[in-house]
């Protein structure tokens, strides 16, 4: 137990320095290691499948292009363009409306009872993919229909922008 | 009896730790042998007979050569970098089975550092991390030959990993399992109920596909557009000087060990090797595992001699030249190869 | 336009087939025609140890040469100095004393006489300007040193050893 804690304290260590960071580039590599961190979590719970799939697809593939992004953009702080204040009234107001959910959300899990899983083994490969392509078989799939269409949406964006210059 | 359990884990480690180090080494002095040799030439030859001290030579005057930090660089993460790259590249080997479990007495003793049964997952993972040390040191060097470097690096490895993770599922499609171990175990022998065991033979276009993924994941010749001279000076390492580029060079050469050990498990039947179950009966079973060992071993720096000749022979590739292979041709080749294992799979089975 | 030539050659780019749009092929046959060259004799030298033979008219390091009774032949006559086109020879002339007779030729020798081999062309002008026939671009190649003085050679360095050792 004293490993989650460890652990859960490391999270929001690196998400809260995700935050405070002032270069970018900073905060996207503390956001790194805050997934590295979900990434043990995901161990802790015997969840082999998600922790590996969380370390591939989070640290190995999305970070990599939001650090890709973020190195092209070159953000400084003297480039960065002075906020509106009605801009930060709106931040303030949505991260309020977070803050509220939050704590509503926190509030219903200390009533409710923990989930206890009837298979211990649950997050291993196998298991995993037998509960997927038998019970949850629908939504599984309808989700790679999402993700399907979202592919396909980006590559329409991407396309049009250049009929549109040739 | 647990602590002895660790302690033979912990030797084990130790072992193939310092193993994947010194075969990077020497990979480096087989590079420049293997290059003069197919250049007519004879090579490195001062240091010791036929140059076998040149590793030790290179490895000191690295360390010799004076470090410099630029001024605009960013402290921390210039040292993260290197320090990554070579993290990464040596954790790759805790999954790769070297061999069979030796018998003393009553005691098993695994040849692989740890059994987990997402095993080549985790090696997607662990390679995936490695372009970190890359973009890191690329964009901390404050440079913008380094920077492009780092940049050419990241996407090329992100594209090819998509093909190679394709091309895998296929292998996985036939051998049911994530797991190394499983995988090594499956490819028993080399002739089995009228076919061929070693997975190379059931899934030849998976093999060329993986083969030609691992040359970008690694970025060698004839991918090392990271590091093109001619466009980018040194690529992402320019600015790095004295060990920190020989961190750099040497997590290239782990790499290298590391994807031909893994090319030799999942293809090349690893430790197995034809008439083993003849010759475990015969030497007795720990002998056939050492050969099993040797033999897996002699498979990897076969490897690691194709990479060495492909980088002496083929040219550079233009950027657009491999990111058309990677994405219009590699990954719907893999997809292809998935459906067609599907088919045989389901028709034949 | 006319040619101006017959070697114009009309080139037709016809697309790739299939097969050699994979690359395999071509890259099969590069790697035979790197593999036949992976057994071939290397043809290095390995300098210090093998000499590759020089030809005929190689000019080396110097030498001051001596007479068939073995005296030094040099009369420090300036000429060969004068001819360099490098200016890396410099000379003191000196008078023979009596009984010295056996050591120099002529009434006059060379002190001192030195070359700078950093600024020697090795071109040969003064071998053909010595009247004497006292200097020679016969030796082996000029070795490499560390300092800039040590490149400055003197008599030491130069003149044939004695006939009789």
């Amino acid at each position: 137990m004293s490993t989650f804690y460890f652990i859960a304290f490391l999270s929001i260590f690196f998400s809260l320095l995700v935050i405070f960071a002032k270069n970018p580039v900073h905060s996207v590599l503390y956001l790194i290691l805050t997934f590295f961190t979900f990434t043990i979590h995901y161990v802790l719970l015997n969840a082999q499948f998600l922790a590996v799939v969380n370390f591939i697809v989070y640290m190995g593939a999305i970070m990599v292009l939001f650090l890709f992004v973020m190195m092209l953009l070159n953000l400084n702080k003297d480039a960065e363009p002075g906020k509106h204040y009605l801009v930060k009234l709106a931040g303030v107001i949505a991260g309020g409306c977070l803050l509220v959910t939050l704590v509503g959300t926190l509030k219903l899990t200390a009533k409710s009872d923990p989930v206890i899983l009837q298979n211990a083994n649950l997050g291993l490969v196998k298991n995993l993919g037998k509960v997927l392509f038998n019970e949850f078989l629908l939504p599984f799939e309808i989700s790679s229909v999402l993700l399907l269409s979202a592919m396909v949406g980006a590559v329409l964006l991407a396309k049009k922008e250049q009929r549109a210059t040739v | 009896m647990e602590l002895l359990d660790i302690g033979i884990k912990f030797i084990l480690i130790v072992v193939i730790f310092l193993i994947s180090l010194v075969v990077a080494m020497y990979s480096t002095y087989a590079e420049r042998k293997v290059a003069a040799f197919f250049q007519d030439r004879v090579g490195p030859n001062r240091a010791g007979p036929w140059g076998i001290l040149q590793p030790l030579a290179d490895g000191g005057k690295m360390f010799m050569k004076e470090e410099i930090i630029p001024t605009r660089a960013s402290g921390l993460l210039f040292i993260v970098g290197p320090s990554l790259a070579i993290m990464t590249a040596c954790i790759g080997s805790a999954v790769i089975p070297w061999g069979q479990s030796l018998q003393f007495g009553s005691r098993t003793v695994d040849l692989q550092v740890t059994d987990i049964n997402v095993g080549i997952l985790y090696i997607f993972g662990v390679v995936s991390l490695g372009v970190y040390g890359i973009m890191i040191g690329g964009w901390a060097s404050n440079n913008k030959y380094s920077l492009l470097g780092a940049i050419r690096a990241a996407s090329q490895n992100i594209s090819y990993e998509v093909s190679m993770g394709l091309s895998i599922i296929a292998l996985i499609m036939v051998s049911g399992s994530l797991s190394l171990k499983d995988i090594a175990a499956q490819q028993h022998g080399f002739w089995a109920n009228g076919y061929f065991t070693w997975n190379f033979f059931k899934q030849p276009l998976g093999f060329i596909i993986f083969i030609v993924c691992a040359f970008a994941e690694t970025n060698r010749s004839p991918f090392d557009l990271p590091e093109c001279e001619t466009e980018l000076v040194g690529g992402y390492h320019t600015e790095y000087s004295s060990m920190k580029l020989g961190f750099y060079l040497f997590a290239e050469y782990i790499n290298m060990f590391i994807s031909s050990a893994v090319m030799a498990t999942l293809y090349f039947g690893g430790y197995n090797y034809p008439f083993m179950d003849s010759v475990a009966a015969s030497v007795g079973p720990n002998a056939a595992v050492i050969l099993g060992v040797v033999l897996m071993f002699a498979k990897v720096f076969g490897f690691i001699f194709f990479f060495m000749w492909v980088r002496w022979t083929i040219p550079r590739f233009r950027y657009d030249q491999l990111m058309n292979l990677g994405w219009r041709t590699l990954i719907p080749l893999a997809i292809f190869n998935i459906v067609l294992t599907g088919l045989f799979m389901t028709f034949f089975k | 336009m006319e040619p101006l030539s017959n070697k114009r050659k009309v080139l037709d780019f016809k697309p790739l087939t299939l097969l050699e749009r994979s690359y395999l092929p071509e890259i099969a046959k590069g790697l035979s025609i790197t593999m036949k060259h992976f057994f071939k004799k290397p043809v290095t030298i390995s300098y210090p140890e093998q000499k590759r033979e020089f030809s005929e008219n190689f000019r080396g390091q110097h030498s001051l040469k001596r007479d068939e009774e073995g005296k030094e032949r040099c009369t420090a006559c300036g000429l060969c100095a004068l001819s360099c086109p490098a200016e890396a020879i410099t000379m003191t002339a000196a008078e023979r004393q009596p009984g010295e007779e056996n050591l120099y030729r002529e009434e006059k020798y060379a002190a001192v006489y030195e070359i700078n081999m950093l600024r020697c062309i090795f071109c040969g002008l003064c071998e053909e300007a010595c009247p004497k026939e006292a200097i020679y671009l016969d030796g082996d190649i000029v070795p490499t040193d560390f300092l800039r003085k040590d490149f400055i050679y003197g008599k030491d360095k130069l003149v044939e050893p004695p006939l009789n050792q």
